[in-house]
């Protein structure tokens, strides 16, 4: 015998209410006079679910993603066992949507992506304005397989959608005196509750930002991504583009990023900000380098089943990824972790 | 502040059945969710989801054990008071579940790191302090050793307040950065203690 406890979250395709049906509950409403005092007390219900969602009514709307045209990359981490869809998308942390690693999935399904505009600007020749279809369009689109460590101890296995950052930088024409890339996720307090208060946003001080040197930007490794499992990228996982830095931990992938600007100083980076003995601006996987208050030498690999089928396994240098070492020649990756 | 003079008195037989209701609700539940952990209905990572619910949950009942008393006698409501022990050993009870996920699910165990990972990283030395506290309380809860130490009973048992503290340092320390929960706990421990104080100072003494 299984008992099967259902996420809030996990509507099944005979639980989705035909269209026609939905419009005449609300003509009903209509009729009766009943809709104003009952769309007031929606308002006051929002879309937060949790224990208590007996007593919505259900009528919360998933995200809807859709299909991409990409080639299909050979990578490191092809062999890997994917992270399922469904853990990869309902973990997350995003503290724009609280800081539980179900908040996300629970608060982000109302954000508009559509229109979006994302810039390229600062030390470039020619900045660009990127709209939500130039997104999709501007460049060829490559699915990669990534392995993705987060500075708490787990990680993923991710089949990203998207194109090399290079790609766009080059588009945009650094100038010599470019030595940075800075990054800005959307801010937007109405759609975001993390960034109305302190205490739902984890005393993170919004917009997030994050940085990369040119050169880490430049490595083709580093993606844009704008799509996961062959679709278009989930509100809780950075809709509509997000950064994807495969060798350093979660937090510097940014996401749903309005702004890029290229710095000759190093940029400010949002956890460096908020605690900078234990997040550097450089954030590379490396067991060698504990956080101060827990081991990185190993890691628990999310994939599927139970608490039986936990795999504990070694944190690799640079997660993996060795042919970034180059970049970090005679540096000192205890003094800039 | 509302002041009640009568004492309250309920029928027994009602204390009873909320008792039994209790330790249904805190077994059922603590199973239910092993039982979703097992069968990988917890989310992304069941082994966080565990470690969060048994360790909230042990800090839960911890709070409220110690709120009992001073509520009892604000209401004059004596029946409240045989509540205290079952509910510190449930606390306790999490608080091993808690530990028994750290080292079977979380370090898998894996010896060596099981004891330096208590040794080196100081919310974790805490926390294990804290469990200490909460099993040398359960152990002397048996009433032929209650009554064997005496007075010196009640000295131990104040370590609830210890524990109690502890247990939010623990908490606080571990967060990345919403210290905010945490420190409502702290602090909550803290107003509980002064509440207490003139007892717990007359034990001290």
């Amino acid at each position: 015998m299984l008992f099967k406890f259902r996420n809030s979250n996990s509507l099944t395709e005979n639980q989705v209410t035909d269209e026609a049906v939905y419009k005449q509950r609300r003509d009903i409403l209509k009729k009766l006079g009943y809709f104003g005092a009952g769309s007031l007390l929606a308002a006051s219900t929002k879309a937060t679910a949790g224990p208590f969602d007996w007593f919505s009514d259900g009528d919360k709307a998933k995200f809807a993603t859709s299909a991409l045209n990409f080639s299909k990359i050979q990578t490191d981490a092809s062999s890997d066992v994917l992270t399922p869809m469904d853990k990869a998308t309902s973990y997350n942390n995003f503290y724009e949507f609280g800081t539980g690693k179900d908040d996300p999935i629970n608060n982000a399904q109302s954000l508009n992506v559509e229109p979006w505009s994302l810039s390229i600007e600062g030390l470039v020749e020619k900045p660009i304005t990127l709209s939500y279809d130039d997104l999709f369009s501007s460049f060829d689109l490559e699915e990669r397989i990534y392995r993705l460590r987060c500075v708490e101890a787990w990680s993923m296995v991710i089949p990203w959608v998207g194109f090399s950052l290079a790609n766009i930088i080059k588009k945009a024409q650094p100038l010599s005196s470019a030595k940075y890339v800075s990054f800005q996720t959307l801010y937007d307090p109405k759609q975001m509750p993390g960034q109305r208060s302190r205490f739902t946003g984890g005393g993170v001080d919004y917009p997030y930002v994050e940085g990369l040197r040119l050169d880490e930007a430049m490595q083709p490794l580093t993606m844009l991504s704008v799509g996961m499992y062959g679709k278009t990228l989930p509100p809780q996982n950075g809709a509509p583009i997000r950064l994807v830095v495969p060798w350093k931990y979660g937090f510097k992938s940014i996401k749903s990023i309005v702004k890029i600007v290229l710095t000759d100083k190093q940029p400010p980076t949002t956890w460096q900000n908020l605690a900078p003995d234990e997040y550097g601006f450089y954030a590379n996987v490396n067991p060698r380098v504990d956080h101060p208050r827990w081991s990185q030498g190993r890691e628990r690999r999310i994939t599927d089943g139970g608490l039986l089928a936990q795999n504990r396994i070694d944190t690799l240098p640079f997660n993996g990824y060795d042919e970034v070492a180059p970049l970090y020649k005679s540096m000192d990756l205890r003094k800039f972790y | 502040m509302l002041k009640i003079n009568k004492p309250i008195r309920v029928n027994p037989t009602f204390m009873q059945v909320i008792r039994l209701l209790g330790h249904g609700f805190l077994v059922m539940w603590l199973a239910m969710v092993f039982y979703q952990g097992f069968t990988d209905q917890l989310g992304g990572d069941p082994v966080q989801s565990l470690l969060d619910f048994t360790g909230i949950g042990a800090l839960n009942l911890l709070v409220i054990s110690l709120i009992v008393s001073p509520l009892a006698m604000h209401l004059k409501f004596a029946q409240l008071l045989p509540f205290r022990r079952p509910i510190g050993l449930y606390s306790a009870l999490y608080a091993l579940s808690h530990f028994y996920v750290f080292i079977a699910f979380e370090l898998q165990f894996e010896l060596k790191l099981i004891v330096s990972e208590i040794i080196e990283r100081p919310y974790i030395t805490v926390g294990f302090v804290t469990l200490l506290i909460l099993i040398a309380l359960s152990i002397t809860s048996i009433n032929a050793i209650k009554k064997w130490m005496g007075a010196k009973w009640f000295t131990l048992h104040s370590l609830a307040y210890v524990a109690v503290i502890l247990a939010g340092l623990h908490y606080l320390w571990l967060v990345k950065s919403a210290w905010y929960e945490p420190a409502i706990y702290i602090l909550f421990s803290a107003f509980l203690s002064i509440l207490r104080r003139t007892k717990i100072k007359k034990i001290f003494k």
